[in-house]
């Protein structure tokens, strides 16, 4: 979600922000759970937003994470393009910039994706693409 | 292992070409990639599958899919791979077993909602199949009845997704596979491309022609020996009902010409379910027809043409000096080696061709000009010109050259002629006799006889018989050409009579069947 969006709105887009914000939330326990160190979240810029910056051994992880309560406007995998990829492998070259203390000694850079369900009266259902773009 | 692997077949021409269908899943954005030349039709496979499986309870996963159809240089087209990619794709997402799938050909189009749909051409790809090794196919359910022409193959209906993979589930158990409870599908394929191909009605019988007792024996001789037929003569005449009778008079098709003529109406999605053609075709083009019509091509996939729609049986062109003079000329090659060889920039197809060729003509454009021709209206030179536009490469090959007159009065007094089946019973024979005289020769009827094997060969009639026939070349009014012709047709007329070399009086016979004043030749 970019800057600027997410100002004032309906009760309709609050419950959208809580939702994603939940689901980050969901996706940084799991991906910390699985041995990764989070280095930031949510971090902004004009071109865009890294939901998760994260340390995968010498290999620096951007993760984008996208959440929906059901399938029924398709997985939310799907909605992750080529493109928004693209721009998240940008973004984490700025992030890198930006951030040279913590990346020294990272040797490599990856895109992951965490969809993550979380439907109705359930807990959240993750499903985690590792480096869709490396 | 997260590969799948199935087969599947596609059409080269009237040939099929196996294809190894697999896919692969790997992590990654969900894309569904299809590899290895496939045309807009075939790469659209994706989203069908895609749809068809999430609503057969088969939802694909969130993974890659990477689909390789295998020989890569050969051009896919259309929606038959469908069931295969599909297939392949539920292995690699470990929603069917694979062992069990892997040595299967399947054939079919996917609907969003998972039905398996007809296809056309499924006895040439099942065949190719079988040729290749392959005992087992899967294909539309409203195809079956077509695939289970081909011997030796155990073919499995496929209703919709989720009944196929039931039944390969069955199978990698070794349980029976379960029954289809769902509705049966309709009439095979139906393409709107598809033409009918005109079958001669049934009560087209040779009695009911009028006279013209000249022109039934030059049908009868056509019929047995494989000669191509000119006739000649005023609107009226007959010559229409006369070249639509000569598929009664044919013998009924051999095993492999059926299987051949039937493969190519099956891809031309001409073909009622599970019928096997038996009967000669019979087509009969308007003279407005196209090269591509007639010889067949097509952008994509090249189609047969009509001349291959007659493979085996009767090409009919009435009114032949009306058709396109680039038509015409463009049959020679057809005629003298039974197949036609259809090059595109992508792909040059060969069918079979091997047609008896029947051509009617008008006197002059205005059919007027039989007899005094007093109410021609065409000017001197159209009405020597119009026959002419016909004559040379195409006519040479035509054995049969007759003038079909007026039907005269007392002609209509006389009684009903021969019908077609005894006529045809004495063909039968007659084909029986040159098949026999010409085992092991790779010719098998007299038509094909060529020239010198006429006149020098083991068969030919001695020179006492040749007498009238070496005069009439003496004096000019024969060429060469037409005394081979006048031989092959004394050949047959010899083996309507229960063979043997041809005497005198075939020869003379021959002669009249080769009216003078048609067209020189």
């Amino acid at each position: 979600m970019l800057p600027g969006m997410t100002k004032g709105g309906a009760p309709v887009d609050r419950r959208r922000q809580a939702l994603g914000a939940y689901g980050e939330r969901a996706a940084a326990d799991y991906l910390h759970a699985q041995g990764l160190e989070i280095l930031d979240r949510n971090w902004r810029r004009r071109e865009g937003e890294l939901d998760i910056v994260a340390r995968d051994g010498d290999c620096l992880v951007v993760c984008e994470v996208k959440t929906r309560r059901s399938l029924a406007y398709g997985s939310p995998l799907e909605s992750i393009t080529w493109r928004k990829a693209a721009r998240l492998r940008l973004l984490a070259g700025f992030w890198i910039q930006e951030h040279p203390d913590l990346t020294r000694a990272t040797r490599s850079v990856r895109v992951d994706v965490v969809g993550v369900i979380l439907p109705y009266g359930g807990g959240p259902q993750l499903s985690h693409l590792i480096g869709v773009l490396s | 292992m997260n590969l799948g692997r199935t087969r599947a077949v596609v059409l080269v021409g009237i040939e099929g070409a196996l294809v190894d269908v697999e896919a692969d899943s790997s992590m990654g954005l969900p894309t569904f990639l299809i590899v290895g030349l496939p045309d807009t039709a075939c790469r659209q496979a994706a989203d069908r599958i895609r749809a068809a499986a999430a609503n057969s309870e088969l939802r694909l996963p969130d993974r890659r899919f990477v689909v390789n159809l295998s020989p890569a240089s050969l051009p896919k087209t259309g929606a038959a791979l469908d069931l295969a990619i599909g297939v392949a794709v539920l292995v690699a997402a470990r929603k069917l077993p694979g062992a069990v799938v892997a040595d299967v050909v399947h054939i079919g189009e996917l609907g969003l909602d998972g039905t398996v749909r007809p296809v056309p051409g499924v006895l040439p790809l099942v065949l190719a199949a079988a040729r290749s090794g392959v005992r087992t196919v899967v294909v539309p359910a409203a195809n079956v009845a077509e695939a289970q022409l081909v011997p030796g193959v155990q073919v499995y209906p496929a209703h919709t997704l989720g009944q196929l993979t039931a039944l390969h589930e069955a199978r990698a158990a070794d349980r029976p596979p379960p029954e289809w409870s769902g509705p049966m599908p309709g009439a095979g394929p139906v393409l709107g491309v598809g033409r009918a191909v005109p079958e001669p009605t049934p009560t087209a019988d040779l009695a009911d022609v009028v006279g013209q007792d000249e022109a039934r024996l030059a049908l009868e001789v056509a019929a047995a020996g494989g000669h191509h037929v000119f006739l000649l003569g005023p609107p009226g005449a007959g010559k229409t009902m006369l070249a639509e009778r000569l598929p009664s008079l044919l013998p009924p098709l051999s095993a492999a010409e059926a299987l051949a003529v039937t493969s190519i109406q099956s891809i031309l999605g001409a073909l009622p379910p599970g019928v096997l053609v038996r009967r000669a075709p019979f087509v009969a083009p308007h003279h407005g027809a196209s090269m591509a019509a007639v010889i067949g091509g097509g952008s994509g996939a090249v189609r047969p043409g009509l001349i291959s729609q007659a493979h085996c049986g009767v090409l009919f062109l009435d009114e032949a000096p009306e058709f396109r003079p680039q038509v015409l000329q463009a049959l020679r090659q057809p005629l003298e080696s039974g197949t036609v060889v259809v090059a595109r920039a992508r792909a040059s197809v060969r069918f079979p061709a091997r047609f008896q060729l029947v051509m009617a003509a008008n006197p002059c454009p205005c059919g007027k000009g039989h007899g005094k021709g007093r109410e021609c209206s065409c000017s001197p030179r159209a009405r020597r010109e119009y026959p002419a536009r016909l004559a040379g490469p195409l006519l040479d090959r035509v054995d049969v050259q007759l003038q079909v007159p007026a039907v005269s009065l007392a002609a209509l007094g006389r009684g009903r002629g021969e019908a077609s089946a005894v006529v045809a019973a004495r063909v039968l024979a007659a084909r029986a006799v040159q098949r026999e005289r010409y085992a092991g020769a790779p010719w098998a009827l007299n038509a094909a006889l060529p020239g010198a094997v006429l006149r020098q060969g083991r068969w030919a009639p001695s020179a006492a018989v040749r007498v009238d026939l070496d005069r009439a070349l003496e004096r000019g009014t024969l060429t060469l050409r037409g005394y081979d012709r006048v031989l092959r047709l004394a050949q047959t007329l010899r083996d309507l009579a229960g063979g043997g070399p041809p005497t005198r009086d075939d020869i003379g016979q021959a002669l009249t069947l080769r009216s003078p004043g048609t067209v020189a030749a």
